[in-house]
């Protein structure tokens, strides 16, 4: 039993290598701008050194506390439960399973710790297994560089509820963060949730039945693309909230699938997701420099894209912060396809549907029309702050948020501008 | 349900590690009595000593050590504390100490000591920070409950209930007691480590356990006729920097409970009632310090004669800002509890939360002045819920006395949240 073998064993080699380069295929079409893909990342120059005993519930534990930079902690296939939660604090460690489907950590059983596997580390990576029925976040990962989630799936396998954990995956104050062919099902707040991080890539994921499904928040550079966001309360959102270290901008949101994200929202009341229309594709709040293009988007019935400030659903502190800027500023949205959505919409959509468009769906992009008064130029928004749209025949609602909505109504040609495409995520671990 | 861990007793490896560190220590401010290491040497001819003679080895293993580099299995290695006669007493040069407000810990007594090797510089002063102690610093703290009338040691029932000693010089009986665990807090060359310790069933001695431990009890509230079940969480060592390392950034390890605001009261260390910062200075555990006045001091929570909002602060301070603060790993939240930080948004008053989740309790904002129940610092205090509860770690009951206290201090409040 006494297993201070996870460091200082030799060998065993021949199963990170099987591992680390397997590829599973994008579900998508390959976009232009993507770097194709690579083999595993090596973040760590010290030798790899794998786990030679067998690894389950009764040492995993230990393994992680005695783990050495460069090693690689091998969970075989199984179901291994725990009463606690796992911890990792140590640089340059990977742990990696046999598959998602194949090794499963499993928390119903857990009777203390508020994750299921918190990591504070750098050069980490985690690959091919599940963690399930945490009694709090799933995954997360507090403060490191270089972190690699790739092919693990969180889950709350009772169905969606508002008893589930918070969080599936959720690197938060990290830098060059690579979340990717993951699958996060089930979360009260948000399936895979990046928060007050930078460069970060989010690809190729699977997220359905959270609250949010994919959520950057307070984030500066995220890509993300591939993704399929179903059956969530809200399909992907970008977010910029008050009172934090920092505020983010500059996100891309392209090549996803983004559909039927029309679960009832079953977050907590008073966190910032609780407050998501139940039928959101993509919301934008409060965050700037935001590309929304060549998605397909269809069937969120709130509606397919909303761009909206905090302040439009109190979420931005009350001026309590005041270096925080509530407005959604240099959001482009181009190329995307639509289809149906808009058509059953939830909260003060559902008002205004009744209000103004009795009969027909809601347009394909909704603005809360809130402006900045503070910054406009000779009475206009400055062109770099504009909210553009180029799409073939998606129409915007101007919802009037500034006036209670009193005048609610489609003003697609005010939107007919074009901003500056932005720059890749570049991110060393790729 | 399955046990994580179980413990090892692994008594010959400990008395090998024991002779070992004597051999290592060369250049260390440690001091390694010799008798005790040649008993020690001698000890390891024999293969499994019977506990009764493992009772006496720890009495005579009684002369505190500062292990450098090596994490002994045993705790009596350190000599820092030792059963003897039915007591647990504490070492030559061992000075016990408290604090003015303290962590809630599910209702242990906890029984705190700190040790300078002989020839270590005091530590030094600092009004804000946890002291600066020098390189081979050993800091205990011993988690434990005294015993519901008629219980013994080995019932895994304990008691809501009063410290075992009087003061903090007299040695506690272990017949009336349950001791749980010890934890370590060594300054090494390296910086800080912290290393828990488990006691056994018999209660002679503690064994390194680096992967925490749980351990059912059940605890009896005589005042109240209740018995609640509970899962007792001895840290692992990630856990252990889950609070020491209040700086999450750097992770370096340091003490919580050593700053001078909390150790400015008065304690009986066997000579009547003294402030105990200046025993520190006679013992030469600290060193210069400034005038009476210019000394910050933190309200004791439980006092009812000092200002409620003090009280509170104090209760905040202790048992949050670890992690709230602008350096922790909860600066994710946004909410930074120290007692300094100024009443406002950042304290808490009508903000929302951040990642909150199930804690938030459908409640919208941390404090809403004048209504504790609208208030989420009341539902992650009140409940039990792992993924829900504040503070995170170190407790799996809710503390009564202290949702009390704050619930009237935010009671107390005045404004809107609009």
């Amino acid at each position: 039993m006494l297993a201070a073998t996870a460091c200082g064993s030799d060998g065993g080699d021949e199963d990170s290598a099987t591992a680390a380069t397997t590829e599973a295929p994008a579900e998508t079409t390959a976009e232009t701008e993507a770097p194709a893909e690579t083999e595993a990342p090596a973040t760590t120059a010290a030798p790899t050194t794998t786990t030679t005993v067998p690894v389950d519930e009764t040492n995993l534990q230990e393994l992680l506390l005695d783990a050495q930079p460069g090693d690689v902690i091998d969970i075989p296939a199984g179901t291994f439960s725990f009463e606690q939660g796992l911890s990792l604090t140590v640089d340059g460690v990977t742990i990696r399973g046999a598959g998602m489907d194949e090794t499963i950590l499993s928390f119903a059983d857990q009777v203390a710790g508020a994750e299921g596997l918190l990591v504070s580390a750098s050069d980490f990576t985690i690959e091919d297994l599940a963690i399930e029925d945490s009694i709090g976040d799933a995954l997360k990962i507090n403060e490191g560089e270089n972190i690699v989630i790739r092919r693990v799936r969180t889950e709350w396998t009772g169905g969606y509820s508002t008893d589930n954990g918070a969080y599936g995956i959720y690197p938060v104050q990290a830098t060059n963060v690579l979340v990717e062919e993951s699958v996060a099902i089930g979360a009260s707040d948000a399936g895979i949730y990046v928060g007050q991080s930078n460069e970060i890539v989010v690809r190729n994921n699977r997220a359905e039945f959270n609250v949010a499904g994919i959520e950057i928040e307070n984030s500066f550079n995220a890509d993300v693309y591939g993704n399929v966001a179903t059956d969530n309360t809200g399909g992907i959102l970008i977010f910029n909230l008050p009172g934090l270290t920092q505020q983010g901008e500059g996100t891309r949101v392209y090549d996803n699938d983004v559909f039927a994200n029309n679960t009832e929202n079953f977050g907590h009341e008073g966190t910032s997701v609780a407050e998501t229309p139940a039928g959101s594709g993509i919301l934008v709040l409060s965050n700037d420099k935001v590309e929304i293009f060549e998605n397909r988007i269809s069937d969120n019935r709130s509606a397919n894209v909303i761009v909206a400030s905090a302040i439009v659903v109190g979420l931005d502190g009350g001026g309590a912060d005041p270096a925080f800027d509530a407005y959604p500023e240099g959001v482009y949205i181009h190329d995307n396809e639509y289809a149906g959505g808009g058509d059953d919409p939830d909260s003060i959509l559902r008002v205004i549907k009744s209000l103004f468009f009795p009969d027909d769906p809601l347009p394909d992009i909704v603005w809360d029309g809130l402006v900045d008064g503070d910054k406009l130029v000779d009475g206009e928004i400055a062109p770099e702050n504009r909210i553009c749209v180029q799409e073939a025949d998606a129409e915007v609602l101007n919802a009037d948020g500034s006036n209670d909505f009193a005048a609610a109504g489609i003003d697609t040609a005010a939107h007919d501008c074009t901003l500056e495409s932005l720059e890749p995520v570049v991110l060393p671990v790729l | 349900m399955r046990p994580i861990h179980r413990a090892r007793p692994v008594l010959a490896v400990a008395l090998a590690a024991w002779i070992l560190f004597g051999c290592s220590s060369s250049g260390e401010p440690a001091t390694v009595a010799g008798d005790a290491a040649d008993e020690a040497a001698t000890e390891t001819t024999t293969t499994q000593p019977e506990p009764s003679l493992l009772e006496e080895e720890l009495s005579a293993l009684a002369v505190p050590v500062f292990h450098a580099t090596d994490n002994p299995v045993a705790l009596s290695e350190w000599g820092q504390l030792a059963v003897s006669d039915g007591e647990l007493v504490l070492s030559d040069g061992i000075t016990p100490y408290a604090l003015n407000s303290a962590l809630f810990s599910d209702y242990t007594q906890k029984l705190r000591t700190v040790w300078l090797p002989e020839g270590s510089p005091p530590a030094t002063y600092d009004a804000e920070e946890s002291l600066d102690f020098p390189v081979g610093t050993v800091i205990t703290k011993t988690f434990y409950y005294p015993l519901p009338e008629g219980a013994s040691a080995t019932d895994l029932r304990v008691a809501k209930g009063a410290a075992a000693a009087e003061t903090l010089a007299e040695p506690i009986n272990l017949s009336s007691v349950r001791l749980v665990e010890t934890r370590i807090l060594a300054h090494r060359e390296t910086g800080w480590v912290a290393l828990p310790y488990v006691w056994n069933d018999e209660q002679t001695e503690a064994t390194l356990s680096r992967t925490g431990d749980l351990v059912r009890l059940t605890l009896v509230d005589a005042e109240e006729n209740t018995e609640t079940q509970f899962p007792y969480v001895v840290p692992n060592t990630n856990q252990c920097s889950g609070c020491h390392a209040t700086n999450h950034t750097t992770k370096e390890i340091l003490p919580i409970g050593p700053k001078v605001r909390h150790l400015n009261l008065d304690v009986d260390l066997g000579g009547g009632l003294m402030p105990q910062l200046a025993l520190w200075q006679d013992l030469g555990i600290v060193g210069e310090l400034p005038a009476d006045d210019e000394v910050p001091k933190s309200a004791a929570w439980e006092d009812p004669s000092i200002p409620l909002n003090d009280r509170a602060r104090a209760y905040l301070d202790i048992n949050c800002a670890h992690c709230h603060n602008k350096n922790g790993p909860a600066d994710t939240s946004g909410l930074f509890l120290e007692y300094s930080t100024q009443l406002g948004p950042r304290l808490g008053i009508c903000k929302p939360p951040i990642a909150a989740g199930t804690g938030t309790g459908n409640r919208r904002v941390g404090i809403d002045p004048g209504e504790p129940d609208e208030s989420i610092f009341i539902f992650r205090m009140e409940t039990a819920d792992p993924g829900a509860m504040m503070p995170e770690l170190g407790r799996a009951l809710a503390h009564q006395e202290g949702v009390d206290l704050v619930s009237e201090w935010i009671e107390s409040l005045d404004g809107d949240c609009g």
